[in-house]
Parts: structure tokens; C-alpha cells; sequence
């Protein structure tokens, strides 16, 4: 194990205020800790200095929740491919770079503190239809309904999005279109989730507008950021479904029960 | 205070079913006017909370994390058991409720595991309807696999993510609710401590974790889904939000906490690097099965590495112990062996603390291709943490905490002994006895959620004024004023230590004196010191910032202030317990050949703790435990 | 009824008009007019390069395209374009505003992965195109500031607009042919991203047609540099023609 001195430029704010980018000195980090671990250290020295630690977003400290973010040398959880921040490891950086830790930014994901955001557009979306109507208890057996492997297989590569943003922060638009895309797809691309496909797209991309993130334009950096590899056709199939489902919203006829339409 | 367990009459196999047909009943038009609050939004909050609500009660879900769908559920990953006997391998519902309670090592509630082993099959089909992507066959149906040493094939899975997946479902359905307005979700809100009211639980007090507002919530009923407490432990496979605030911030409302020195130890994990570790990372116990465990046979060969051991110099103790089942001895008997070795001076790597896990004569076997196959992604996972290839050194491992059994005390309807209090999923006591079997925790969180608590709350409901307290009541004034209390006080010890630096002190000495194997003499200690050293918490602790705003420390600093008492009753637990069962090992309680040895006679019984005022004399409340269905027998495994 | 009739068409305007305010409606239409301009772009191509062929080659096509449907021809298809390229505009614009207006606070670092660098300039790209595409048209179709107007040749005995010596002439002036030439560099990156581009937005790519798209994309734009550059790097620089 060795040690590394690194030289850290940390964005710094505190709720709507502006905020800035500080230097803080990272001195004998042991090149075995996590990303955040070295977090950790840099911070029970701010303690110690008596200032303010930096507040970030961090759980499982796994790669699975979801929680942890920041833009680590200008990419969404730092140069390692398919890895979050917290499985980052400090091994990956040589003793005297200079490291930018800034937060996820887009007007959607406004900053609470330091390298906190707010991602509760994500739930939102969510719940303008990234779901089944289904009750519990109401279901017939799991084996009644037989789902090819292969869909299965897809649904679940769909299924593996932890929700973390990274995908909105490496988009130069900001656009949440992988996200929405894998949420949508996975249950638009299985049987229980046909008899709500279209109510579904167009709900969660109105609400993805809504949310004021931006546009794909086709880049596919969010797929070069996602940790966990989500791919872009997944993006393609939204922009079919949902081309689809506008075509059916305008054209079809009109359903004459209430809560049918929408 | 006598426990009484509302068990249902009439043979195991029924007593699910007369209860639900004995449950009362609430008017669809009166449901809407009773508020339940959820705290927590994992396997068991998401899911009774969206189940409540399409019931039509009005649900208010609380959870500290950013969104309901990053709660700690989510990092489970081996599957969840069902005894649908898809596999026509012949499970059955008994089968499981009898693997459960032995595994269980005759330590949980017989009813109760009945139960649960009943609703495992409703829950599969729940998921699925749900779009939970579950591994399949080419034919489409569901794909099944045998796990932690069962007999049969009854858990599923997606494919390392099952905890995910399956709450990702529940979070749909969540979700589902909350669009409708069913559910009302609070996010970054953390419960500081539960409101009773002439003794019935009817509100919680949180606080806004991102503007600092301490505030209060009234309910009729309040459900408390919040997981357990391994971080005790400090280092843990928890998140690191993890902790014991809610549940003992009711126990020290007058909840009973029930065994609390029920703790899982995990034998595949990474082993520690350094004291700036802030966390341990599972490794699937799947590796054993191609894996070799082995340490040094001479200590000074610990500092050399693997391959210039030869193989005369090398102690596969795992197969020399347990010459039957080897390396793959269940996770507490190879958890402890591996913490002896290490006690004995054969450890290796950082600080001595690892164990080899050897897949070199597998790779010249099968090959490192079919290796890759089988484990590609655990490698690489052991090499993105380690900076090391298994593939060309062995592994490192060491046994780390996993999970927690112990938790407040439920009756049947998994209502704590204050009215009203409900408690579900690892939160509580009462489903995994001392050891739980893999694959089972998952299960027990949805059991919970879905499909007892929508039954069972009724009959709690039922005999309650709906909205009749509110948060005008002086009790809410009190406990926001004692929250606000707690707060400030925080803010001006300004000591010299942080926060963490305390945590980490007590959960080496938990782990220490409370971790694998326990001992009179080291509780002893244990007991001792733990008060001290909150003592010193109290003097010497530096949080910065305000309250009044984002506050981590201030966060971290409420839940350790829980730990250092909560640990106290823990060490008391384990301390009490003379007998070694699952997972509480105390070494004067063993064979001859070093196997946990029960005491049925005397320690037959569910310890409820009760909260006194002295932290370091609660009161004992004893539920004993009967065993109709499954026979007391020894757990063997040579 | 009457009524009812106005209710449902404005149903489905409501509709349609939601399709278009939305990020995807909005780049499904960028994306199908991107694709009507790639066509004409390519048929504009193989005609201009009919002065390879000949005077009387050129001159043919042209007067074909004059008179196809007794003149309606054109007009049919100018209008179309001007729709195309007016929706392809101003949608992007729209876009293209949306996308700044989701991240207002810059990076202090943004590192680009795996975009190409033609990606990040397709709103300059396309905007400088439009400039061109207005001077062109004012250069040889309105024949602004030029006497081009009054070339005429015969074709067939027929009288016919002479766009042989129309494009000699044009081309002989070296800042056109040169504005021409990096008019022509802009297009071929806008089309490098743009061509498989839209296949993704109209929901079409697949995991193996992709990688097929893009190429399509990059030797659809080189083929189109090549073939349009040649016309003045062969009048300015070879004198062909002259």
C-alpha cells in the first residue's frame, strides 16, 4: 500500500447560493481506500480544523443503491468504466493530480449542499406511469404467464439501472432519456406490461419534459457513464413506443370510459 | 409484563387461516379515515405501504435516503425462497417451515415461520405481475436454484440483484400509490423518535434532512419497517445510513427489544484494508463451492506470499474440521473457524485478518474459462476493491456482519407490546429464530408487507377513534421540544473527536467482545467499557455546522448516540444467554469438537427486553417458545 | 354533429400538437426531415455532377426540373424543402435552447467519452449551412448580384437556361467556390452524426444495424464531400470548363 498526495478542486455550496470550486489539500491518502473513503478522511480533517465538512450522497457504499454521485475529473463516477463512486479506488489516481469533484448538474437536479442533489425528478417519473396496475394479491400464478428467457434476459439488462443520474450528468443536454428509457423499456418489453404501454410512455416522457431535462441528441455519453451499462437501444425503443402511442393518442378512437384516455 | 403472543388456536397448518377469517374487518368508507404511518420504505415499508393504501388507508411513507428505492434491501443479492416446488424436487409449505425452524436453531416462533413459509408462494406471483424480471428457462418458465445448503431448489432469483429487483417492484407499486394519492412519501426525513399516547403508539417526530425542521406527524397506527442494526458493528455489509434510531427510540418508548444478540456473521467477505475503512463488501458464499479455504499452517509463513507456501505448509482447515462438508460448512461454523485461525496468529494480509479462499487447483480443472463463467463478475468486483486477481492469487476473505435477527418484539399481527406499534421486516424478532437461512430475508420483509400486515393492522383499527390525536396533543409538543433538545445539544459539545472516530471505536469493541464467539469474561468487559465510552461521546464529541440546514454529522451523531446505548443491551443479551445457538456463540457453550451447543431447558424462550430508565438494568420479559411441529434436534453438520 | 366532427379534430390536434412540444416529437420531426434532406441532398449531388457529363447533360436536367408538371414540378418541390428545412430549423433551435436551459451552471471539467467532436457542433454546423444555403440560393437560383439569369443556350432547338456556363462561371470566382468547399466540409460532419442519428430517433436501429448505420453515415457524407467539392476544385483549380 502507498501512499498519495493529491490536490483537490471541491465544488462548494450551500442550497440556491452561488457556490464555488475550493482547494483542499489531500495529503497521505492510502491508495487502498475507496473514492469515498478518501471522502471520508478529507472531511474528519475539516472536522478537526473546525470547518465544514463536504456533504455528499452515499449508502450502500456497493455499487447497487444508487445514492452516491459527483463528477469526478469531468465524468459521472470518475475515469473507472461501469463503476460507481464508491467502488471507485484510489489506486486508479497517482500521487500528485489534481482532482475535480464537482456535483451531477442539470437544472432538473438542483444542488442541496456541496456535491448533494436533488433527484426526486426520477421518482416523479416514475409515477406518471413506471409501474403495473396490479393489486396485491390479485395475481394468477407466476408460471401461468411463461416469458422467453431472452425477454426475460432483456427486461432484467433494463432492470439493472440503480437510478443514479450519471446518465443525466455526462449528457452535454442534461437529458434523462436513458433513464426513462431503461424504467419504460424494462416493463414495455414484458407481457404484464402491455396493457399500459402507452399510457406509460407518454406519462413518463411528458413528466421527463416537465422535469426540464434536456433532449438526446444521440451521443451516447450517458451509456460510456452508466455504471451499470445500460444501453442506448433502450433509448431507441422509447422513441418508438412513444412515437407509436402518439400516433394512437391522436388517430385512435376515444376510449368512452373515464381514466381510459389520459 | 407477561407477552402475549395472540398465536391463533387450532393445528400449524390452519392457525393462518382461521386468523384471517378471525381478523376484523373495517368499512371500505371508514379505511380512508385512518392514517398509518410507514417508517421506512424497504421490502417490508414499500410494500405494506402501497398495499395499505390500495386498501384505502391513508399512508404516510417516511425514508432517510434520497428515494424510497435506494433503501438497504436493495444490495441483497443470492434470491428469495418460495415453496412453490416448481422444481418438483419435493418442497413443500412444511418443508420450508421446517428447514426455517431448524435452521432457525429452534429459536423462533413456530406460527409465525408457518406463515411465512404459506405466503412465500403469493409473493413470486405478486413479483411477477409486477414485471420483476426473475431468471427464466427457454421454455419461459421460472428458473429455480438451491441455495445456502437447502435440499431443494425453491429460491429465485435475478440474477445477483434479487434484492433490487424485488424492490424495485414494491417501489412500482409504491409508486403506483403515491400517484394516486394513497400514499403520501417523505423522503430525506429521518424518524427521531416515536409519540405514544396513553400508551398506544400515534406518531413519530422527524427531521427534514435537507432544511433541519424537526417535525411532527400523527397517526393511528405507525409501522416501523426501518431493517436492523449490524452497524453497531461499525463496519458492516449495511449501508451506511443503517441504524438503530427508530426502533430503539421505541424501545425506549416502552417497545420490547427481543433478542437482540441474534447477529449474522457472513463468512465471504472482503477482509479489512486499513482503519479508514468505512465498509465491507459481500462476496457471493456461491465462490466456496469451487473455492479451497486455507491459511498458513506456520505463522511466521503469514507475511509470505500464497504460492511460496508449499502445499505440506498450508492448513485447509475447513476440510480438516468438517471433513464431510468441507468448504461449504455453514456461514456461523466457517465464520468462527476462520476467526480462530486469525485469533491463532495464521491470518493474513492487513492486519492479519483474512483467510485464503484458493481457486487455483479449480482453475487447473476446469480452467480459467469455465472459472471466469462461474464467478467473472465476483472477480472482478474482488479486483476493482482489492487491486488483485483471484485468478492468480488466491483470494482474500474474512467474515464480516450480515445481519441482524433480533429486533423489537411482535405478537401475531406484528404489533409490538405498545398498541399500535407495529414492526416488520429485519426490524423485528420474530421469523429467523437465531440464524437465518439464506435467501429468507427478502422473503420475510414482502411476507410482512404484502400479506400480513393488511390483514392484521385491522385488528388493531378496529377498536380506534380514526384521527382522534393529533399533533396538537402535548405529547408531540414534548417530543419535538426533547428532539430539539437532543439537536442542540449535539451542536454545543464541541469536543474533539468525530463522530465516526467514536463509532469506529465502538464497533471494534462490539465486534471484539460481541462478534463470532462471546464470552462471559469479555462481555463483562464489554459492559464496562460502553458506558465510558459514551460517557466520553457525550463530553467529547464535535459535530459542526447547524441544525438548521444539510447536517451529515449531525445525522451520523443521532444514530450513534443510539448505538452506544443500544450496544449495552446487545452485550446484556448475549451476556444472559448462556447457551450457544445459531448465530450467538459463546465459547464456554460448546462440544467437545467446538459445536454450539443449546440449552433448551433453561433458554427456550424469546428475551424481550424492557427499557427501565437504567441502561444497564432493563428488564427481562421471557416468551417461551413451544415446539409442536418440528422436534428439538441438534444441528450437525460433520 | 357538427359539433362533434370540430371536437374530434381538435382532439386529434391537441395531439398532435402535444407530439410536437414534446423532446421527442419534436426530434422524430428533425429526424424524418433530416431524412427528406439527405435524399435531396444526394439527388442534388448526382445532378450537379451531370457536368462531368456534359454540357447537354446538365442543361437537360435542369430544363427537366423547370418544366417537370408544366413547371409545378419545382415549386412543389422547393415548398417541400422550405418545409423540411423550416421544421429541421426550428426545431433544433428549440432544441436546442431546451438542452442549454437544462443545465445552467457549467462543469468546471466536462470530459466528452465517446462523442464525436461533429456531434457537439451540429446546431453551428447546421446554422452556418444555412447561411450558405441562403447565399447559394441567391448565387444561382435567384442569380442576385449576377448576370446568370440571362445565359441561355439551345437545347434540342429548344431555348434553355444555359446552367453549364451558369456553374463555370460561379465556380470561376475562387471565394465562392471556397465558401462552397467549406460549406461542403460542415455538411459532411452534420451528416457524419446526423445519418445514423436518426434512426435511433425514429425508434429503428438495433444492436447490428447500428454499427452498420454509422458507417453508412461517415461513407454517405465522404461520398458527398467528395462528389460535391469535386464540381469547383475542378473548375477553380483545373479549369475545367474554362
Amino acid at each position: 500500500m502507498s501512499l498519495l498526495n493529491l490536490h483537490l478542486k471541491v465544488w462548494r455550496q450551500n442550497g440556491s447560493q452561488p457556490g464555488h470550486f475550493q482547494d483542499i489539500e489531500a495529503p497521505e491518502i492510502p491508495d487502498h481506500a475507496s473514492f469515498l473513503e478518501m471522502m471520508d478522511i478529507v472531511n474528519e480533517r475539516l472536522i478537526s480544523k473546525g470547518e465544514d465538512p463536504v456533504a455528499f450522497d452515499h449508502d450502500c457504499r456497493e455499487g447497487i443503491c444508487g445514492m452516491c454521485s459527483m463528477q469526478i475529473n469531468g465524468v459521472p463516477h470518475g475515469p473507472e468504466k461501469a463503476t460507481t463512486t464508491c467502488q471507485l479506488h484510489m489506486r486508479k489516481f497517482r500521487t500528485g493530480d489534481t482532482i475535480w469533484i464537482e456535483p451531477f448538474r442539470a437544472s432538473a437536479f438542483p444542488i442541496l449542499k456541496d456535491l448533494m442533489v436533488d433527484r426526486t425528478a426520477f421518482d416523479r417519473i416514475q409515477q406518471a406511469g413506471g409501474f403495473v396496475t396490479v393489486r396485491t394479491g390479485a395475481p394468477q400464478d407466476a408460471n401461468a404467464l411463461p416469458i422467453g428467457k431472452e425477454v426475460a434476459d432483456a427486461a432484467m439488462d433494463a432492470a439493472e439501472c440503480i437510478g443514479c443520474g450519471a446518465c443525466v450528468a455526462a449528457c452535454k443536454n442534461a437529458s434523462a432519456m436513458l433513464f426513462v428509457s431503461a424504467k419504460a423499456g424494462q416493463l414495455n418489453s414484458l407481457p404484464q406490461g402491455q396493457p399500459e404501454k402507452d399510457r406509460r410512455t407518454l406519462g413518463m416522457v411528458r413528466q421527463m419534459d416537465k422535469e426540464g431535462f434536456g433532449n438526446c441528441t444521440n451521443q451516447y455519453e450517458c451509456e460510456a457513464a452508466c455504471p451499470k451499462g445500460i444501453s442506448v437501444r433502450w433509448i431507441t425503443k422509447l422513441n418508438r413506443d412513444y412515437a407509436i402511442a402518439s400516433v394512437k393518442e391522436a388517430f385512435g378512437n376515444t376510449p368512452k370510459v373515464a381514466g381510459g384516455g389520459d | 409484563m407477561s407477552l402475549n403472543s395472540n398465536i391463533p388456536s387450532g393445528p400449524m397448518a390452519m392457525k393462518w387461516s382461521k386468523h384471517k377469517q378471525d381478523s376484523k374487518l373495517i368499512n371500505p368508507k371508514n379505511k380512508r379515515k385512518f392514517t398509518v404511518l410507514v417508517v421506512g420504505s424497504g421490502l417490508a415499508g414499500s410494500s405494506a405501504a402501497a398495499t395499505l393504501s390500495e386498501l384505502g388507508y391513508k399512508v404516510k411513507c417516511f425514508c432517510f435516503q434520497d428515494s424510497a428505492r435506494r433503501a438497504h434491501s436493495i444490495a441483497a443479492q443470492g434470491g428469495i425462497n418460495a415453496a412453490k416446488n416448481y422444481q418438483n424436487d419435493g418442497d413443500s409449505v412444511h418443508r420450508l417451515f421446517y428447514d426455517t425452524v431448524k435452521g432457525g436453531d429452534f429459536r423462533a416462533r413456530e406460527a409465525n415461520v408457518h406463515r411465512l413459509a404459506e405466503v412465500s408462494v403469493n409473493i413470486i406471483d405478486q413479483c411477477v405481475a409486477q414485471g420483476v424480471p426473475f431468471a427464466r428457462e427457454y421454455g419461459g418458465m421460472l428458473a429455480n436454484r438451491s441455495f445456502g445448503g437447502a435440499q431443494v431448489s425453491r429460491t429465485f432469483y435475478a440474477r445477483g440483484q434479487t434484492g433490487q429487483q424485488l424492490l424495485l417492484g414494491a417501489y412500482s407499486a409504491l409508486n403506483k400509490e403515491i400517484a394516486s394519492g394513497g400514499v403520501q412519501m417523505y423522503t430525506r426525513m429521518e424518524m427521531l423518535d416515536l409519540v405514544t399516547v396513553d400508551g398506544h403508539a400515534k406518531g413519530i417526530i422527524t427531521r427534514n434532512l435537507v432544511t433541519g425542521k424537526i417535525e411532527a406527524h400523527a397517526g393511528d397506527a405507525v409501522l416501523l419497517c426501518t431493517g436492523g442494526y449490524g452497524n453497531v458493528f461499525y463496519l458492516s455489509t449495511n449501508a451506511m445510513g443503517c441504524n438503530v434510531t427508530a426502533t430503539w427510540r421505541a424501545h425506549r418508548k416502552g417497545a420490547f427489544f427481543a433478542n437482540p444478540c441474534y447477529t449474522q456473521i457472513h463468512p465471504t467477505c472482503i477482509p479489512v484494508s486499513g482503519d479508514y475503512q468505512s465498509k465491507l463488501t459481500l462476496m457471493s458464499e456461491s465462490l466456496r463451492n469451487d473455492g479451497r479455504v486455507w491459511v498458513p499452517k506456520k505463522k511466521e509463513d503469514c507475511g509470505k506470499a500464497p504460492d511460496q507456501i508449499p502445499e505440506a505448509d498450508r492448513d485447509y482447515y475447513l476440510e480438516r474440521k468438517y471433513p464431510s462438508f468441507g468448504n461449504l460448512a455453514p456461514r456461523d461454523i466457517s465464520s468462527r473457524a476462520a476467526k480462530e485461525a486469525c485469533d491463532d496468529g495464521r491470518g493474513v494480509g492487513p492486519g492479519g485478518r483474512g483467510v485464503y479462499l484458493d481457486f487455483a487447483e479449480a482453475i487447473q480443472q476446469f480452467g480459467a474459462k469455465t472459472i471466469a463463467e462461474r464467478y467473472g463478475n465476483l472477480f472482478e468486483m474482488y479486483e476493482r476493491i482489492t487491486g488483485e486477481s483471484a485468478y492468480k492469487r488466491p483470494m482474500r476473505i474474512y467474515p464480516a456482519v450480515h445481519y441482524t435477527m433480533g429486533g423489537l418484539w411482535v405478537d401475531y399481527n406484528l404489533m409490538s407490546n405498545l398498541p399500535g406499534l407495529h414492526v416488520l421486516g429485519e426490524a423485528n424478532f420474530s421469523d429467523h429464530g437465531a440464524n437465518r437461512l439464506g435467501a429468507s430475508a427478502l422473503m420475510q420483509g414482502l411476507a410482512d408487507g404484502y400479506f400480513v400486515i393488511p390483514t392484521t393492522i385491522a385488528n388493531y383499527l378496529v377498536g380506534q377513534k380514526p384521527g382522534s390525536i393529533t399533533t396538537d396533543h402535548p405529547e408531540f409538543k414534548k417530543a419535538v421540544e426533547a428532539c430539539t433538545a437532543q439537536t442542540k445539544k449535539f451542536l454545543n459539545i464541541n469536543g474533539k473527536r468525530s463522530v465516526d472516530s467514536f463509532h469506529r471505536e465502538l464497533g471494534l469493541l462490539v465486534w471484539d467482545k460481541c462478534g463470532m464467539a462471546r464470552t462471559r469474561e469479555g462481555l463483562t468487559e464489554a459492559l464496562k467499557r460502553i458506558p465510558e465510552l459514551r460517557e466520553e461521546f457525550w463530553q467529547n464529541v464535535k459535530v459542526p455546522g447547524s441544525g438548521d440546514f444539510t447536517n451529515p454529522e449531525l445525522e451520523k451523531a443521532g444514530r450513534v448516540a443510539d448505538f452506544m446505548e443500544f450496544a449495552e443491551l446487545l452485550c446484556l443479551d448475549a451476556r444472559h444467554r448462556e447457551e450457544s445457538c445459531g448465530g450467538h456463540f459463546r465459547s464456554e457453550y460448546q462440544t467437545e469438537d467446538g459445536e454450539a451447543k443449546r440449552d433448551d431447558e433453561n433458554f427456550s424462550y424469546a428475551a424481550a427486553w424492557e427499557y427501565t430508565g437504567n441502561l444497564s438494568q432493563p428488564t427481562l420479559n421471557k416468551e417461551p417458545l413451544t415446539f409442536e411441529e418440528v422436534h428439538l434436534a441438534v444441528r450437525s453438520y460433520k | 354533429m357538427f359539433k362533434m366532427k370540430t371536437s374530434h379534430m381538435s382532439a386529434v390536434f391537441d395531439s398532435l400538437s402535444r407530439f410536437y412540444a414534446s423532446s421527442i416529437g419534436k426530434k422524430f420531426l428533425v429526424a424524418l426531415t433530416g431524412l427528406v434532406l439527405i435524399g435531396f441532398v444526394f439527388g442534388h449531388m448526382i445532378g450537379n455532377l451531370l457536368i462531368f457529363v456534359g454540357k447537354d447533360a446538365i442543361n437537360e436536367y435542369g430544363h427537366m426540373l423547370q418544366t417537370a408538371l408544366h413547371g409545378g414540378g419545382v415549386w412543389i418541390a422547393r415548398l417541400g424543402l422550405l418545409a423540411a428545412v423550416g421544421i429541421h430549423i426550428v426545431a433544433t433551435i428549440q432544441l436546442t435552447r431546451a438542452n442549454r436551459a437544462a443545465r445552467k451552471d457549467a462543469y468546471g471539467q466536462h470530459k466528452a467519452q465517446v462523442s464525436s467532436k461533429a456531434s457537439h457542433t451540429m446546431i453551428w454546423s447546421g446554422l452556418t449551412l444555412l447561411a450558405f444555403i441562403v447565399y447559394h440560393l441567391l448565387h444561382f437560383t435567384v442569380h442576385a448580384g449576377n448576370d446568370y439569369g440571362t445565359y441561355h443556350t439551345t437545347l434540342h432547338g429548344e431555348t434553355v437556361h444555359d446552367v453549364y456556363r451558369m456553374v463555370i462561371a460561379g465556380f470561376s470566382w475562387a471565394p465562392a467556390s471556397i465558401f462552397y468547399i467549406i460549406a461542403m466540409l460542415l455538411l459532411s460532419t452534420h451528416l457524419s452524426h446526423g445519418f445514423s442519428s436518426l434512426f435511433q430517433t425514429l425508434g429503428v436501429s438495433t444492436d447490428k444495424t447500428e454499427p452498420l448505420f454509422k458507417k453508412l453515415g461517415y461513407a454517405f457524407a465522404g461520398l458527398v464531400l467528395v462528389g460535391n467539392c469535386s464540381i469547383p476544385i475542378a473548375i477553380l483549380f483545373f479549369h475545367y470548363g474554362r
